[in-house]
């Protein structure tokens, strides 16, 4: 099979090795090595900083699996990305759609949708824990009602979806609006021929021609859901009462691994959380061809 | 004809009150941040829904002792370098890396890319324990060189560069190789001017979540000194709660910069994000 390459092949790749080399190394010891080293440190019973572990099997996982507040955390984050994937993106799809053609005001519109994405999320969080004070809040000051709407555990979880649908409307409606551009006009024209009215267009072509966009975006969203973190830890206190019915899985694992300095518990927290993610992601591949419409 | 233009007015019409809406749900969290900034801690708490600006002057010296009390001159210099520094060492591996997986022929390449792939599947909290322990043990905790550190290369930019890269056509390269260029001068001279677009959309993306990132400064960069804004502020919350005037100072003082660069570059900033994101 191994054929001699000749002297311009052979200075291609030498080129190319050249080129890839940092980026290979770094992703080598940035990421491949961090993979099997997360791997085996959660098998492992870790020490300060890593030393001294200690081999203990699957002990970790059993802890881990076993420990209500890791179901708790999943619930929690699966809560969260229920709130957060569709509004997100229905709202975001709407917006699209009335910002995706020539009218006064749209560049405003639009920046003003998109400001969110380029705040730091520590800072959105801050605001937002602010609006939501139940002594001196503006939300309970402008409705005249008491509601603790981050302390209590019915509805912290979905106050906290509502900063996260707030934060990314813009960003999902931008991705939108660029799918909507690569949907030819003619289509448009044709079923304005055949009186077809703006709502049935929607649903007859936008819907299905936008199906490609619509698909990348939930997948996206659904993983950068499952992987929230920011705003549980900037909102909920530690002395917060709902904070069990809130705090994420990465939440969970900032505290295993660096607050309380339980490296490997962290380790297979996070490892747990992988197989949930591919299997999600998994799922989604396989339904894909049953909601994509590729023409 | 004339019911078809007052059902397209009003259809107009309605379309704008929904838009106007919703800017007014995005701009309320941010002009409360503003106004709150601008009120004694008392004028902040008094339970008055009509209260809404300041009665009693305009307190603009609270980002003066928010900047002053909790160092934002360190904060802003750490971010920035970070920022600066991630950016850099993002453009310059992606582009050649990019170029060599979208341009050149060579053994290994499919392994290799398929590596990229990998790592851009695989959640970002599972390198997190282990670069930890690589910078703590490196000593490097507390220094710009730990914060840079997970983004020394991207597999996402290697990505969006070579995509970049195989959208050029073929024959510039190839009239460049009969006039005598070497490889490394074709890449240099001609293709990577090409791919500026592509440069500046992974620039942007990488400076605008490096903005962001929460949890890698707060592990890396205990120190107020050596933190970067987001960090900071988580700090700030845990000592100062319940002055919110000066809580929401700091988280203006914060945001700010970022603000006022993509309401100027904003064609830039939603084109980049957009594009870098599409491909994601």
């Amino acid at each position: 099979m191994k054929q001699k390459m000749t002297a311009a092949q052979k200075n291609e790749a030498m080129w190319a090795w050249l080129f890839v080399a940092p980026t290979m190394l770094g992703l080598i010891i940035l990421n491949f090595y961090p993979i099997i080293n997360t791997v085996y440190q959660s098998f492992c019973k870790t020490g300060d900083f890593g030393r001294g572990n200690v081999f203990i099997g699957l002990k970790n996982y059993a802890t881990v699996m076993s420990d209500g507040e890791t179901w708790q955390a999943f619930i929690n984050t699966i809560k969260y990305a229920i709130i957060e994937v569709p509004f997100s993106i229905v709202i975001a799809l709407v917006l699209a759609v009335f910002l995706n053609r020539k009218m006064h005001g749209r560049a405003v519109y639009r920046t003003i949708f998109f400001l969110p994405m380029v705040c730091a999320p520590a800072a959105v969080a801050m605001v937002w824990r602010w609006l939501y004070n139940q002594q001196f809040g503006l939300l309970n000051n402008i409705f005249h009602t008491n509601i603790a709407w981050i302390s209590d555990p019915k509805i912290a979880w979905i106050s906290i979806g509502v900063i996260g649908v707030w934060s990314i409307i813009g960003y999902n409606m931008v991705l939108f609006i660029s799918g909507l551009q690569e949907i030819p006009k003619d289509y448009y024209e044709a079923a304005e021929i055949d009186g077809a009215t703006g709502i049935r267009q929607f649903f007859a072509i936008t819907i299905p021609l936008l199906s490609p966009t619509t698909f990348f975006i939930v997948q996206t969203r659904i993983i950068g859901a499952l992987t929230v973190f920011d705003l549980m830890f900037m909102v909920m206190d530690k002395t917060n009462v709902a904070l069990r019915k809130v705090e994420s899985v990465v939440y969970l694992f900032y505290q295993y691994a660096f607050t309380n300095g339980d490296k490997g518990r962290g380790a297979t927290l996070v490892m747990v959380l992988l197989i949930f993610i591919l299997i999600v992601t998994a799922i989604l591949q396989k339904s894909e061809k049953k909601f994509v419409f590729y023409n | 004809m004339e019911s078809v233009r007052v059902k397209t007015r009003v259809t107009q019409v309605t379309i704008h009150v929904i838009l106007i809406i919703f800017s007014f749900i995005m701009i309320v969290p941010f002009a409360w941040m503003i106004l709150t900034a601008l009120k004694t801690n008392q004028e902040a708490i008094s339970v008055d829904p009509f209260y809404i600006f300041p009665a009693h002057g305009w307190h603009w010296e609270n980002f003066g002792t928010v900047w002053k009390s909790y160092n934002f001159l360190y904060l802003y210099r750490n971010t920035l370098l970070m920022i600066f520094f991630r950016v850099v060492c993002a453009c310059l591996t992606a582009t050649m890396a990019g170029y060599a997986f979208g341009r050149l022929r060579f053994p290994g390449k499919k392994f290799l890319f398929s590596l990229v792939l990998i790592q851009m599947m695989v959640p970002a909290q599972i390198f997190i324990i282990p670069q930890y322990l690589m910078v703590s043990k490196m000593g490097m905790l507390n220094t710009t060189f730990g914060l840079v550190f997970p983004g020394l290369v991207t597999a996402f930019g290697t990505y969006l560069l070579k995509t970049g890269y195989q959208g050029l056509p073929r024959d510039l390269e190839e009239a460049a190789g009969i006039d005598g260029c070497n490889i490394g001068q074709k890449f240099l001279l001609i293709m990577m001017p090409l791919t500026r677009s592509s440069m500046v959309s992974l620039g942007i993306f990488t400076a605008v979540f490096a903005f962001k990132d929460l949890m890698w400064p707060m592990i890396v960069c205990t120190n107020a000194e050596t933190t970067t804004l987001s960090a900071g502020l988580a700090k700030m919350q845990g000592q100062f709660s319940s002055d919110y005037p000066s809580m929401m100072a700091a988280a203006v003082l914060a945001v700010m910069p970022m603000v006022i660069i993509y309401i100027i570059f904003q064609k830039q900033f939603v084109e980049g994000i957009a594009t870098s994101g599409g491909k994601l």
